[in-house]
């Protein structure tokens, strides 16, 4: 228990600080922060199972939450059936030939010794290949794209509930992970890093503007909910009823009728808000906690101290007949797969898929800080740098805000300085989120909670 | 005739800009390699320490601008520029002081390094944002063209025009007059050979008496100035943005291993294939075909390989490519 004290501490602390801006900005905020928190959660979980116990740096953590993302869409959204009639079959036919491209191309490989010919022959398959894509599929994205185009011009996805998106947006990313890990996992660490974060901003810029998957930059709105919608809780009656009873002892205090109705319109307003959010929390609380076990289970049975054995010494794991490249690609996979779950949660949580705007600066960069300054290779270290990252990542520019206004209160409204600060605000999260990273790897790099060895 | 046209098309809409935006990359790619041979860690701020640079330039250009200072037809940025670098080195001296000279006194891996180098990216992209603000601004004074295309068809009496913008041709020449001097440094005088030395062997270098404060304080001296000029450059050419900035890291990062990391050379060309490969993909190539053929065969289609959109994608897949056929960059890496 001695151990968990620690641990324990942090969090009350985390808690403590989510509760004051509940009590101070409003609850409603208070919990959007606890669900990104979660959810920022979930993403580091799938960060940590690749640096923290195999070593694997992967930048290309925004690729896969956009895949998450675009997931939601692919499983939860009605299916466009004007636009499958006059467009579908060429998309079919298209994914028919990427296969047989692939096919051909591995039966090259493998028939064929090393030699010109068979790069020039695999070149010249890929190419054809590319430019029958674009024949087939040119007709066939332009009908599909001209059906309606300011509400639909997509394929729609399979009209699932949204839930499912989770599950199939984790396969999603691990499916696309298992293709990147062949091909770059043998590069080295910062060439991986490199390479990763090219490949991530390839996929986002595919799903930026092939309108007929998804939209494109045009986004997708008004996507399905695992939680009720808060027009539906204001008019239903027990719903109206619970919030009576919460709030009594504050409406028995206003007389006249009228008032009171209004007091409580307003109420139910702000509890059908907060009831959502409430929702969410609990299946995002749910998806961390189960994470976190099976990721703890993980990293304590062999199957963990052998990850940790190859990324401490790859020679020495691999005299002992480890093979690293096979569990460096499932591990790859893994954690990808977790940071896929991540990115539908998030775009299932936001209720739109908005492609342009995944940017590396905040779905690579700050989730890596989380992981490095909530402790590598510790769940609960990396759990807890999502929260307090996120939470800085948040709060930041309103704390500057009322800094800048605490030590410019001597000066003129109109001070050009001051001016220019009040504006320049919200840029305080960039330093104070890159002056934490940069104080934590010198003087305590493991992170807040530090990597815990069980002798076994 | 037409064959002339068709020439002049291709050469106005791709060899020109790519000549620029090359040369721009260039610059960047090999200050990503510089820091790479020598300090040995690869540098996640670059796109933003360009832009630390390039914000000095564009302040003092608005500044002088103010006074009445300027260079007639030449842009005032040109005048900035030596002061904007003096700030950048100053800026990176700074940083290595209380950032990364502590990891490499004690011989942290390289990827400790890129994360540290990520820290950096964070501070310096708020000091810019706070500084000057994350808008869109255009700093170019002077003559905005050479050669204008209804000129250039008078001239010539062909359908057909060359565009050239005093940008571009201001790009091309000091990138040129930067990357020879550089060059003449490294290969021919004393402290370039020590820096050669050092990056090859460090231990070696040590024992032969080479000062490692040194190098590190010349490196960071040379990775000012080409950061600064390149920044400056695209700003010119371009416009300067702070977001923009940060994303040209990623091709710049692509041309420095397309060329061989640590090969300066290689990076030199390395953002010239970037560049090229880019717009040649990426160019509709109708009107050049139809100055070709004749008449009824003229193609329907844009005849483009990828849209615009995928500008970036392309120079990423080229580095895909690399990695996966040679890890090493066309030009063999790692020696400086």
């Amino acid at each position: 228990m001695r151990n968990y004290k620690n641990v324990i501490a942090a969090y009350s602390i985390m808690i403590f600080l989510i509760m004051l801006v509940g009590i101070f900005q409003s609850w409603s905020i208070a919990l959007t922060i606890l669900n990104y928190c979660l959810i920022s959660a979930v993403m580091t979980i799938g960060a940590n199972i690749q640096w923290g116990y195999a070593g694997l740096i992967n930048f290309g953590i925004m690729g896969y939450t956009a895949l998450g993302g675009l997931a939601v869409v692919l499983v939860s959204v009605e299916p466009v059936k004007k636009a499958w009639q006059v467009g579908g079959l060429n998309i079919l036919a298209c994914i028919w030939i990427i296969v047989a491209i692939i096919f051909v191309v591995k039966f090259i490989l493998n028939r064929f010794d090393k030699s010109k010919l068979r790069n020039y022959s695999v070149a010249s398959v890929i190419l054809g290949g590319i430019i029958l894509l674009r024949v087939t599929a040119a007709p066939g994205i332009e009908a599909i794209e001209s059906v309606d185009p300011a509400k639909t011009g997509f394929l729609g996805g399979m009209g699932l509930p949204v839930l499912f998106s989770w599950i199939f947006g984790a396969l999603l990313a691990g499916g696309l992970a298992f293709v990147i890990g062949k091909i770059a996992l043998g590069l080295r660490a910062d060439y991986l890093a490199i390479a990763t974060l090219l490949i991530a901003e390839i996929i986002v810029s595919i799903i930026k503007h092939e309108e007929w998957l998804a939209r494109g930059v045009k986004n997708v709105i008004g996507l399905k909910r695992p939680a009720p919608y808060e027009i539906d809780l204001q008019t239903s009656e027990w719903f109206i009823n619970l919030v009576t009873k919460f709030n009594s002892s504050k409406l028995n205090l206003i007389n006249s009728i009228s008032d009171k109705q209004e007091a409580l319109n307003q109420m139910v307003i702000d509890a059908s808000s907060v009831y959502v959010k409430l929702c969410f929390t609990g299946l995002f609380l749910t998806v961390v906690i189960i994470l976190l076990i099976v990721t703890q289970k993980a990293l304590y049975s062999p199957w963990g101290r052998k990850m940790r054995a190859i990324r401490d010494n790859e020679e020495a794991a691999s005299a002992m007949g480890k093979n690293i490249v096979k569990e460096h690609l499932l591990i790859f996979i893994l954690g990808s797969a977790i940071v896929g779950l991540a990115g539908a949660m998030m775009v299932t949580n936001d209720g739109l898929f908005t492609p342009g705007s995944y940017r590396p600066m905040r779905y690579t960069f700050v989730i890596w800080v989380m992981v490095i300054v909530g402790g590598t290779g510790n769940n609960f270290g990396a759990i807890l740098g999502g929260f307090v990252v996120w939470f800085l990542w948040v709060e930041a520019a309103p704390i500057a805000l009322f800094l800048i206004n605490l030590f410019t209160s001597h000066l003129p409204e109109t001070n050009a300085v001051r001016v220019h600060l009040i504006e320049s605000a919200p840029y305080f999260r960039f330093l104070v989120i890159g002056i934490g990273l940069l104080l934590i790897m010198r003087y305590r790099p493991q992170g807040i909670i530090p990597e815990k060895i069980i002798k076994q | 005739m037409d064959f002339l046209n068709a020439i002049i098309v291709l050469f106005n809409f791709t060899v020109i800009p790519a000549l620029a935006y090359g040369s721009q990359l260039a610059l960047g790619a090999i200050f990503v390699t510089l820091i790479y041979a020598v300090l040995r860690f690869a540098n996640f701020a670059t796109g933003d320490m360009m832009s630390f640079g390039t914000m000095f330039a564009v302040i003092l250009t608005y500044y002088f601008q103010s006074l009445g200072f300027g260079l007639g037809v030449l842009p005032t940025a040109l005048l900035t520029i030596p002061f904007a670098i003096l700030m950048m080195i100053l800026y990176m001296l700074i940083i290595d002081k209380f950032v990364f000279s502590y990891y490499r006194i004690k011989k942290s891996p390289p990827v400790q390094f890129a994360m540290v180098s990520v820290g950096v990216m964070f501070v310096t992209q708020a000091l810019i944002r706070i500084i000057i603000g994350p808008s869109d601004r255009r700093f170019l004074d002077g003559e905005k063209f050479i050669i204008k295309a209804t000129e250039f068809k008078e001239m010539t009496g062909l359908a057909e025009g060359i565009t050239l913008k005093s940008t571009q041709a201001i790009t091309i020449i000091v990138t040129l007059i930067v990357v020879s001097i550089m060059f003449w440094f490294l290969n021919k005088t004393k402290t370039g050979t020590s820096m050669r030395a050092y990056s090859d062997n460090e231990d070696l270098a040590l024992l032969s008496g080479i000062d490692p404060k040194r190098v590190v304080l010349i490196t960071w001296v040379i990775a000012g100035i080409l950061a600064t000029i390149g920044g400056v450059l695209y700003g010119l050419d371009k416009s300067y943005r702070p977001f923009v900035y940060f994303n040209n890291m990623l091709p710049i990062f692509a041309a420095a291993i397309v060329g061989g990391i640590g090969n300066p050379f290689g990076a030199f060309l390395g953002g010239y294939v970037i560049a090229f490969a880019e717009i040649f993909v990426t160019y509709a190539y109708k009107r050049f075909i139809s100055y070709l053929l004749p008449e009824h065969l003229e193609p329907d289609s844009l005849l483009q390989l990828l849209s615009t959109d995928y500008k970036f994608a392309v120079s990423f897949s080229i580095l895909v490519i690399v990695l996966l056929i040679r890890p090493s960059g066309i030009f063999k890496g790692k020696v400086i």
